[in-house]
């Protein structure tokens, strides 16, 4: 497959600037026939810029670009089409109410007549994913179908479009583990086909998986490009943040204390009737963390919103420190010390279109402490929020910038200082760094140990195993809206938490390690 | 202050001046095309607007009603919300004025004062009606503006017919002298000067402040543009997003109602059975718009506004333009200010065309 060295992309000394930043600084990479090159980078470090380049939605100030070694000016994405250029954003980019294949054939549509012929191209799209592995449903509406599905929609758009070079932009940023396996399967059906690929990620795990080759790139610089297998991820890691990294969080024991949660048998039904939580029941005490693992969708999201009254119970209660707070405001209950790192930034963290410093407020703008006459005072807030950037390593321009305009790990900083700074009882961090590279992740998992050695109560929902396993102290499996075990994460294994996950433990019996 | 000035004068407002220009070069060329030499017709406007003193006060009094509806609807923007309704809640605002200006006696410190705040206060009610459907009953607010609007018209018409009608005439009584806020009788005995103005004029400026205040300085400010950007997020924050909606319609109804209330009593004396609206509630969704939702621009799109309304007959007698081709100009002002994306493309075209020649 390698045998003729021949270069499918080629990227000299591409530089593009945008509005005080250089997002990319002469950067150099190849990209081989057939492989599976990752482009490894901190949030911000020019990634997505380069490969914007080379799909042709920017034009860069200097620097060629060569397709199958011969130099082409890649003025617009069609033209990049045109070229063979494939390109998966990491926002998805199809049309809700249009189905599987319709989606796939927009803009190049198969006619009979004047009509669309969709029997067709239904065959075409039934046997491109029958050729890859891309499992589809071919007549479901977007709307309908899980995130992984309508990945695999725009993988199936590229290739429809005829494309050898696919690039990738953070595509598992947004999947369950297992569909993360089902992709790396997918990649290497599409290698195995003769395609190329470009990754573009900052997890380490992925790449030492996944990829042949990776190309390191720090503040739009490239660092270093590497074959995976002469390289590790501790190389990587320090390469990529350009310093040493820690993994695995340096903990001493946990010494839990009284109950701060108690949550006692709550159901929760949607709209149609469905039992989203059944019955669910924890507790979480002083001074510990405590880890739900679930796979998505098993009533994480719901049993969040009933603790911090974003959503009504329709039965049993939660307690804090004793008082009940069950269908209480979110008001109520954030006066009542619980603090929340919401799992949708976007949503529910952050008003992306207020300052910073607005944001830091935004629990507290009511208090004295912010008010002169009864006005707000901004410089008050300010000075508070400007405490916080300090202690909390903010990275903004300023207090007085958008939120909108910070990037990912900054805006978690941002909401995790805002809520710790609360100085809350409960502290609850749900996906707390999901998309964030490893320096963010490893200085977030720090403060949240910092908390329970406070003697906090901390509660963490995450989808990924590994942060679980790393940063609880006691770990409970939540499945179809129950805890159907808790266990000693010293005592279980990953494999043993993939099984709960999917609900084995359901049929042997709770298991409990206690 | 500083904040405000910034919000106005950042690329927010090249994009609306620019609007304004192509609305004026487009109707221009209209004028061309009927065969009407448009540098005589805007001389001729402009002559209507600044020419003398008469028409300059004049021009003040079209305008004061509009930035009143301006900031109405403006307000409710600012929470995420249409508010259509401005020209009901302006109808109310004078119906509530009017109920007080002539049902009572009372010393002008007290009458004007109390009959002002009680137009406020029916336009605040009339908005805080659709903000209540919109809260409770999740009914859109641009259909129940809409409506309201149809009901403040018939609803008042229907008061005054019965109930405060002048014998034989088509509008209600005079409203008491002791309620008038006009400065009409004075400046005509001082100065001999005839031009309608009023205290209107001063309230509309310090409502324009007060729009500011209220939305950058309280805490209720700081909810309504929370709730305005990202309600999901203000009711993660404890925020009580049904019950910002209802105060920032209300509050954005106090204003058009202060607008109507004025209007009463600054100009006309009476309120008419009318058969349609007087139209400032819509021209303030055009004013609103082009001024990007500040206060200050709010009253800068008042002036434009009111200056080519007022100044529109002007045309017609100096260039002979009809008034159907100037609500043309004033129309295609308000597309390519509504259209701004099509004049940031324009100005994007310009940009590029500068870099490419450095
Ligand atoms: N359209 C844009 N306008 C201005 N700045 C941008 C734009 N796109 C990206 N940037 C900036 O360029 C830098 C690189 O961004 P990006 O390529 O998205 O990083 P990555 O994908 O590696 O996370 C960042 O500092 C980002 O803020
Ligand atoms: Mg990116």
């Amino acid at each position: 497959m390698m045998n003729d060295i021949n270069y499918v992309v080629e990227m000299r000394n591409i530089t593009k600037r945008f509005p005080g930043i250089i997002a990319n600084d002469h950067i150099s990479f190849k990209v081989r026939k057939g492989e599976i090159h990752a482009l490894l980078g901190e949030n911000g470090a020019g990634k997505s810029t380069l490969m914007n380049v080379l799909f042709g939605l920017y034009q860069p100030e200097e620097g060629q670009i060569l397709i199958n070694e011969k130099e082409v000016k890649i003025t617009d994405p069609n033209v990049a089409n045109d070229l063979g250029i494939g390109m998966v954003h990491q926002h998805f980019m199809l049309v809700e109410n249009f189905t599987v294949t319709e989606n796939i054939i927009l803009g190049s549509e198969p006619k009979k007549g004047l009509k669309i012929n969709y029997q067709e191209a239904r065959k075409t799209v039934t046997a491109l994913s029958e050729k890859y592995g891309l499992k589809v449903n071919p007549d479901a509406k977007i709307e309908d179908i899980s995130v992984g599905m309508q990945q695999r929609v725009e993988i199936l758009k590229t290739l429809y479009r005829g494309a050898d070079i696919l690039i990738f932009d953070e595509p598992t940023a947004v999947l369950t583990p297992q569909e993360i396996l089902e992709l790396a399967d997918i990649m290497n059906n599409l290698v195995n086909e003769e395609k190329s690929i470009i990754l573009i990620t900052h997890k380490l795990k992925e790449i030492m998986e996944i990829a042949n080759s990776v190309t390191i790139i720090r503040r739009g610089r490239v660092i270093d490009s590497l074959l995976v297998q002469d390289t590790n991820p501790d190389e990587l890691a320090s390469k990529m943040v350009g310093r040493e990294v820690t993994f695995g969080v340096e903990k001493k024991e946990a010494s839990p204390g009284n109950n701060i949660l108690e949550v006692a048998n709550i159901f929760v039904k949607d709209y149609r009737g469905v039992q989203l939580l059944n019955g669910i029941s924890l507790e979480v005490k002083e001074g510990e963390i405590l880890g739900i693992a679930g796979v998505d969708g098993n009533g994480q999201s719901e049993l969040i919103d009933v603790i911090t009254g974003l959503r009504n119970a329709d039965g049993g209660k939660v307690l804090l420190k004793g008082n009940d707070i069950t269908n209480h405001t979110p008001r109520y209950i954030t006066e009542a010390g619980v603090s929340h790192i919401p799992e949708d930034r976007h949503k529910r963290g952050l008003i992306l279109d207020f300052t910073v410093g607005e944001n830091m407020v935004m629990e507290t703008y009511f208090y004295p402490d912010y008010q002169t006459n009864h006005l707000l005072d901004y410089q008050k807030i300010n000075q508070h929020a400007e405490k916080l950037i300090e202690e909390f390593d903010v990275r903004t321009p300023s207090v007085n910038t958008l939120a909108r305009a910070l990037s990912g790990g900054n805006q978690q900083k941002a909401i995790i200082a805002r809520e710790v700074d609360k100085d809350p009882d409960l502290l609850i961090a749900a996906q707390p760094t999901r998309g964030l590279d490893v320096g963010a992740i490893e200085f977030i998992h720090r403060r949240l140990v910092e908390q329970r050695d406070k003697g906090k109560a901390v509660l963490l929902i995450s989808l990924e195993v590994d942060e679980i396993l790393s940063l609880s102290d006691r770990i409970a499996v939540i499945y179809e809206g129950q805890i159907v075990g808790i266990v000693n994460p010293k005592e279980t294994t990953e494999q043993e938490l993939g099984l709960m996950m999917a609900g084995a433990a359901k049929q042997e019996g709770a298991i409990h390690h206690e | 202050m500083n904040k405000l000035v910034k919000l106005f004068t950042k690329e927010s407002s090249l994009i609306p001046l620019m609007a304004i220009l192509l609305g004026l070069l487009f109707g221009a060329l209209v004028m061309i095309m009927g065969g009407y030499n448009p540098i005589i017709a805007y001389a001729s406007l402009f002559k209507k607007v600044f020419g003398d003193l008469y028409n300059f006060g004049e021009t003040i009094r079209q305008i004061t009603p509009l930035i009143f509806t301006g900031l109405s609807v403006a307000f409710a923007f600012r929470t995420g919300l249409f508010n259509i309704g401005a020209e009901g809640q302006f109808v109310m605002g004078s119906l509530g004025a009017v109920i007080i200006g002539t049902q009572l006696s009372l010393p002008w410190y007290i009458h004007a004062p109390l009959a002002i705040l009680v137009g406020a206060l029916f336009g605040g009610i009339w908005g805080g009606i659709a903000g209540y459907l919109k809260a409770k009953r999740g009914v859109h607010e641009v259909i129940t503006t809409i409506m309201l609007n149809w009901i403040s018209l018939y609803f008042s018409n229907y008061i005054i017919a019965n109930y405060l009608r002048e014998p034989g005439q088509q509008h209600s009584e005079m409203i008491k002298p002791t309620a008038s806020i006009s400065l009409l009788n004075w400046l005509s005995e001082a100065f001999g000067y005839n031009a309608r103005l009023h205290w209107g004029t001063i309230i509309a400026l310090i409502a324009a402040f007060i729009f500011f205040i209220i939305l950058w300085k309280t805490k209720q400010g700081y909810e309504l543009r929370a709730v305005g950007f990202n309600p999901h997020a203000s009711e993660y924050a404890g925020m009580n997003v049904n019950r910002n909606i209802i105060n920032a319609m209300f509050i954005g109804g106090v204003f058009a109602g202060l607008g109507g209330a004025v209007e009463i009593l600054g100009v006309f004396n009476y309120q008419t059975i009318a058969a349609g609206f007087p139209g400032y509630g819509f021209d303030g969704i055009a004013v609103a718009l082009i001024g990007a939702n500040t206060p200050v621009g709010v009253i800068l799109a008042s002036i434009l506004f009111g200056s080519l309304t007022y100044g529109a007959p002007g045309m017609k007698f100096g260039a002979g333009v009809p008034i159907e081709v100037i609500r043309v100009v004033i129309a295609s002002v308000i597309f390519f200010v509504a259209a701004s994306g099509i004049v940031t493309y324009i100005l994007s075209l310009f940009k590029r065309k500068k870099k490419e020649v450095l």
